[in-house]
């Protein structure tokens, strides 16, 4: 159809706010809160969504993802937790350091991949440090609806424990803390064993605990259906290489500091993207010729489409050589 | 502008009619001289003033009597409507989605006042006025999906989005091109289109479940699909095959100009925030062939889009038999001019019949 084409804004729609509060919360977290810059309602958004928060770091602009905290069922304010990534890429870092209440900000309308199944008679979530943010969201949405739940959530000691505090006060029995210094661990298997038919169980943490709990359930005969995880990859730092963009006759180099999507951009390109972690899929790019090595590192593509060479994504992939893009 | 309802029916004495307004803003749906399943999907953000993609949920002339014509076929048969009991939450979604706007975009016929969960909501053209509590439906008299969907032309389906696939739980379904509901639901977007031709082999569903996936809150999308209607008949389900099947036959060269009719489907696909869930309103457009042979442009493209159809195709939508006389028709309307660009009639610049 043709009726009125228009094109897609790379990332979606954004909303322009203001940053209404920064709460230290201990050693490493923060949290920030935004409001409308308009005064008006944000857009409702469901338990586990996420923001990808823009920001102005002199000539670089950076865009990262942070799971919304927030009850969904306020509308007037926003809210995602931080933790400070000392040896990160930076993102983290100038929100600690450099945003400040009143500050102006851009962030993107919420984008959910990591959402409940609302047919689940029960849900199970597992927590592992800051990996306890979208549990808040959801948390406050089952409330509402009476939902059934429950929450084992592992950090690392009592002071970094971030919301233990909130969190045991208001459910005292319905959420279970354990701290590593302490040598308390999540007893997965038997939380696994003996749940009622159709509980959903959810892990955000470290790539580990993920992992150990997709094999764990696998193991107890749970379907891979009802196990969900969200892991928002970082684009890690790499050699650096050269691209070539076909359709825009440029050709680029990507730093060892920067992900292949920022160095398009960089080169005043413009990319789709969502996540910028890869687990959207909406960066997709095709290759139109490859002289090296792939590294992958994406959630999106299969183990074929990785084996093929023909695709890439570029949020989060790199390349050891010299690549050409259809882009 | 107002608008002025007309009062019509869609059975029996089919006394639906286009008015000049209508027959202008019909959205042809062939942008060249012929067609093929594609991935057509755009950006639904609004189009040219007065076209049917201007608003986020168009309102026109037939809005009244379809939704009479809505309540008729509920009451026959009730299985047309049916939402699995985790799609609740999406039917609010889906109602705060279609009150709020059409408020916005119609103040002069719909009205929607907020004080925190009490809501009140004055649709003027249907006369209802109603004071309800968001998100409890005990204080609504059916489900939020059902009440709304009654007050709104076009089908919906509702998506529910688990592991990578969209599963089709709920629905509101009386002006369908032959497909049926409560046959389909539950299924996935595999499943449900399991019986399209060619489109499967293409990759098309595969690439179309991934954009559809990726829809975003506040950037809906959009894209037309098209079929062939003898009468206007709105309901066009496998479970009434036996009364309107048959009127396919009724055809004649005589008759053909006003019985035959173009059916598009204005189809936009929305993610609704609280469930997560998607919706895809599927809104039919009906007109017959003498008034969309107005428009010279259309005239001669509609000639050559159904003499080139694939069979597989003509056979899908139904008009393989018809397809002949719809020729001989058509053909007196298709010149051999070139057609311009695009969907629009461009009335000013295409010439007239050179015949
Ligand atoms: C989630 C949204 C969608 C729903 C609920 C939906 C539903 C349906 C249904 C029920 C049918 C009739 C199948 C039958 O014969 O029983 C159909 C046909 C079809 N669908 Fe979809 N569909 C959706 C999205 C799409 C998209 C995005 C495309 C994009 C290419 C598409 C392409 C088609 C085509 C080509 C047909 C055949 C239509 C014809 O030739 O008349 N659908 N769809
Ligand atoms: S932007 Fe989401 S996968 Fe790359």
């Amino acid at each position: 159809m043709s009726a009125a084409p228009q094109k897609a804004k790379p990332g979606g729609q954004q909303i322009p706010v203001v940053v209404s509060a920064v709460v230290p919360l201990n050693d490493l977290v923060t949290r920030f809160e935004f409001q409308c810059r308009d005064g008006g309602a944000f857009p409702p958004f469901s338990g586990g969504a996420h923001t990808v928060v823009e920001m102005k770091d002199g000539d670089l602009t950076r865009l990262n993802p942070y799971s919304l905290m927030s009850d969904p069922a306020d509308s007037s304010t926003y809210a995602i937790s931080v933790r400070r990534e000392d040896g990160g890429r930076g993102g983290s870092l100038f929100m600690h350091q450099r945003v400040k209440q009143g500050d102006e900000m851009m962030i993107s309308y919420p984008v959910n991949l990591f959402s409940l199944d609302l047919r689940a008679k029960k849900h199970i979530f597992f927590a592992g440090g800051i990996g306890i943010t979208p549990f808040m969201a959801m948390i406050a949405q089952l409330e509402r609806s009476n939902g059934n739940w429950e929450l084992h959530y592992a950090c690392r000691t009592e002071s970094l424990g971030t919301y233990v505090d909130v969190l045991s006060y208001k459910y005292p029995n319905k959420v279970h803390i354990y701290y590593d210094d302490q040598n308390q661990a999540i007893p997965l298997e038997d939380l696994l064993d003996g749940q009622p038919l159709g509980t959903n169980a959810y892990v955000c943490g470290p790539k580990g605990m993920i992992d150990w709990v997709h094999a764990a359930a696998s193991a107890a005969g749970w379907p891979d259906a009802q196990v969900h995880s969200e892991e928002f990859l970082k684009p890690e730092p790499g050699r650096e290489f050269e691209v070539r963009l076909c359709k825009s006759g440029k050709t680029i180099t990507v730093g060892e500091n920067e992900s292949l999507l920022e160095a398009i951009e960089r080169a005043g390109v413009e990319a789709p993207f969502l996540c910028r972690g890869g687990a959207c899929g909406q960066c997709e790019t095709d290759v139109v010729k490859a002289d090296g090595e792939f590294v992958h590192r994406d959630h999106w593509l299969d183990d074929d489409q990785h084996a093929s060479g023909e695709k890439i994504m570029p949020c989060v992939s790199r390349f050891l050589g010299t690549l050409e893009l259809d882009r | 502008m107002t608008i002025q309802f007309n009062d019509e029916t869609f059975r029996d004495d089919y006394s639906f009619y286009n008015s000049d307004w209508a027959i202008k803003r019909f959205p042809f749906p062939f942008h060249e001289d012929s067609y093929m399943y594609a991935v057509n999907m755009e950006q639904h953000r609004g189009g040219p003033e007065g076209s049917v993609y201007e608003k986020r949920f168009d309102v026109d002339e037939h809005y009244v009597s379809e939704m009479r014509d809505r309540a008729m076929v509920l009451a026959d048969d009730p299985l047309r409507c049916q939402s699995l009991p985790h799609m609740t939450l999406a039917g609010w979604d889906l109602l705060e989605l279609i009150m709020v706007s059409k408020s916005e975009d119609y103040p002069d016929l719909f009205e929607l006042h907020r004080d925190g969960n009490q809501w009140r909501w004055v649709n003027k053209p249907l006369g209802i006025d109603d004071t309800f509590t968001f998100l409890d439906e005990t204080t609504l008299p059916y489900g939020p999906m059902e009440y709304i969907t009654r007050q709104t032309q076009g089908d919906f389906c509702v998506l529910d989005q688990r592991d990578d696939m969209l599963w089709m739980d709920a629905g509101m379904v009386t002006t369908q091109a032959d497909w049926s509901l409560d046959f389909d639901i539950g299924m996935n977007f595999f499943e449900w289109h399991a019986p399209v031709p060619l489109a499967h082999e293409k990759g098309i569903f595969k690439r179309a479940l991934k954009f559809l996936l990726n829809i975003q809150q506040g950037a809906p999308a959009r894209r037309l699909n098209w079929t062939m209607t003898v009468n206007p008949l709105l309901d066009t389900s496998p479970e009434n095959y036996h009364i309107w099947g048959i009127q396919k036959t009724t055809l004649t060269p005589e008759n053909i100009g006003s019985k035959q009719h173009l059916r598009v489907e204005l189809q936009t696909f929305f993610r609704l925030p609280r469930s997560n869930a998607l919706v895809f309103p599927i809104r039919c457009y009906l007109c017959s062939f003498q008034d969309l042979m107005t428009m010279p442009k259309w005239g001669r493209r509609l000639h050559r889009v159904v003499r080139d159809l694939p069979v597989e195709l003509a056979t899908y939508k139904g008009f393989i038999d018809n397809r002949p006389m719809m020729l001989d028709y058509l053909s007196q309307f298709d010149d051999g001019l070139p057609t311009s660009p695009g969907v629009w009639p461009d009335q000013e610049t295409e010439p007239p019949l050179q015949k």
